[in-house]
């Protein structure tokens, strides 16, 4: 009895896996630990830069998880892609989050050290680029705005890749003696935007032919 | 009559373990466990500190009555690539450094090249205490109390010849106990390499440092025995000494070989001149917090213009950055 229990209990979260809540509560983990760090002070001495690196991290490690989605959902395993749209919203979420720290720590919300910044730093332009481009990502994930943009919609949310891309490009330009961080994440990246090209090209020659 | 026996044990001051050493406890049984695995019984003092003797330095630029960084942060927020890239791996990770025995090595365009063990630098200097601003390339900052000597009264014993006009520096290179060089994505060719023109290692404020608040280096500062460079950017203050090398060409340095139009051979502190990916006017002077980030202006030579700008008069610092 407790065998067929624990069968449908695993088919079923297997089915639905964790509620979204659930999914909300774990990506927001890190901004919660991070907020107990900055209360108790244990960031170090430049809680900036500590601040930079993990908000920057995370926005690079859900974007893996947001294209990691339709493939996985593919080989079989659909959690991701269940919860692809909120994964999305804190890629977003983490990018502004950044943003917000430069802001407040780099260059104290001043516009002509911004000016400045974007025009002197190549790597901040190419950041500051790529959250340009989540942003109308973030704002036309609503069901009414899928509806609205019909097939306009994913040629927009096609823009992850460039994200993407962009992230990659930003942490390799910051990169002092060590790639391995710009690597791990360009080689993530690549593989899953070559993965997205073959069920493109396929699609395309199966369309072509007659 | 009783004997008035003391109901405490008596235990001679011989025997009571000095506080410091009391502290790396933990260190020494790593070690024995270490050494009782690879067979051979590391020196018992690796990993700790031990106080100094020395004096107050006086000189010219000597001592800045701005508020040192303290020492948890010192000791835990570096750049010593050797043992891995955060800020702090090293901390985490050069213990595993043996610095003791230790001897440098002084070669080239010398009278008496010869080799210089750690226990004659530490009792063959007089030591002193500089408090210097220390600016990283990297933009942040922190003020750190320095124990020393000048590297010229090191160089002078080995009497450099005419032929001398530059100092190159070699960093211990021991993949075996420094994890950052065993790092396949890391472009670093090792052992790590810097230099200075010979007048600029002859500059009363470059010191030869064996130590920071009041003790002798911890690994993670460059132990045993680092250069510091008070006006010129953080990864010219070579750690972990090894070897000292006079020649007459300008020698080329690590960073320089990485990326020659972000780090220059000279790579003095200098507002006017950013660095390729961002600016050099401003600075984090550590510890920084969120609501104030202690941002300041940096200064030309870090703040020490007035003790070294004439070792550059009627140079193009844009050219010679």
């Amino acid at each position: 009895m407790i065998a067929a229990k624990l069968k449908r209990y695993i088919s079923f979260s297997g089915l639905q896996g964790p509620a979204p809540k659930t999914v909300f509560v774990l990506a927001l983990m890190p901004l919660l630990l991070v907020v107990v760090q900055v209360a108790t002070n244990d960031l170090g001495p430049d809680p900036a830069e500590a601040l930079m690196h993990i908000t920057g991290e995370w926005v690079l490690r859900l974007l893996v998880l947001v294209l990691l989605a339709r493939p996985a959902s593919q080989w079989g395993w659909p959690l991701l892609f269940r919860h692809r749209r909120m994964l999305g919203l804190f890629v977003f979420f983490y990018a502004t989050l950044h943003l917000l720290v430069f802001a407040q720590v780099y260059i104290g919300w001043s516009g002509v050290i911004l000016v400045e910044e974007l025009a002197e730093r190549p790597y901040i332009l190419v950041g500051a680029a790529a959250w340009v481009l989540l942003a109308p990502l973030a704002i036309t994930s609503t069901n009414a705005m899928r509806r609205r943009l019909k097939q306009r919609w994913r040629q927009l949310h096609q823009l992850t890749y460039a994200v993407a891309a962009l992230g990659f490009l930003h942490i390799l330009w910051l990169a002092r003696s060590d790639l391995g961080t710009p690597l791990l994440y360009g080689g993530l990246f690549a593989v899953l935007l070559a993965w997205r090209l073959r069920v493109y090209l396929r699609r395309r020659n199966r369309r072509e032919s007659p | 009559m009783k004997p008035r026996i003391p109901n405490w044990p008596v235990i001679p001051s011989s025997e009571i373990t000095p506080e410091s050493l009391w502290l790396r406890r933990r260190d020494f049984m790593k070690a024995a466990a270490a050494g009782a695995i690879v067979g051979g019984l590391p020196s018992p003092a690796a990993g700790a500190t031990t106080p100094l003797d020395f004096r107050q330095g006086s000189c010219d630029g000597c001592a800045t009555d701005e508020a040192a960084t303290p020492f948890d942060d010192v000791t835990n927020y570096n750049n010593f690539y050797e043992f891995g890239t955060d800020k702090d791996d090293p901390a985490k990770h050069a213990h595993a450094l043996t610095t003791d025995p230790w001897s440098i090595e002084v070669t080239g365009h010398v009278n008496k090249p010869g080799k210089l063990n750690l226990e004659d630098v530490l009792t063959g200097f007089d030591l002193e205490e500089r408090i210097y601003r220390f600016r990283c390339v990297e933009a942040w900052s922190m003020v750190v109390p320095w124990i020393g000597f000048p590297l010229a009264d090191l160089l002078k014993r080995f009497e450099p010849t005419s032929d001398a006009r530059y100092v190159a520096f070699k960093t211990a290179y021991r993949p075996r106990e420094m994890r950052g060089t065993r790092s396949f994505t890391s472009v670093i060719d090792w052992p790590y390499r810097e230099g200075l023109r010979l007048d600029e290692a002859m500059s009363p404020l470059t010191l030869m440092t064996v130590g920071l608040y009041g003790k002798t280096l911890p690994n993670q500062n460059g132990a045993p025995l680092r250069l510091i460079v008070p006006w010129k950017y953080g990864f010219k203050s070579i750690k972990s000494i090894v070897s000292i090398e006079l020649v007459d060409r300008q020698p080329r340095t690590s960073w320089q070989t990485l990326a020659a139009q972000e780090y220059g051979f000279y790579s003095n502190v200098n507002p006017q001149v950013d660095h390729p990916r961002w600016s050099q006017r401003f600075e984090r002077r550590l510890p920084s917090s969120l609501f104030n980030p202690n941002r300041i202006p940096t200064q030309m030579f870090n703040g020490y213009e007035e003790q070294v700008a004439s070792l550059y008069k009627g140079m193009d610092l844009k050219k010679y950055y």
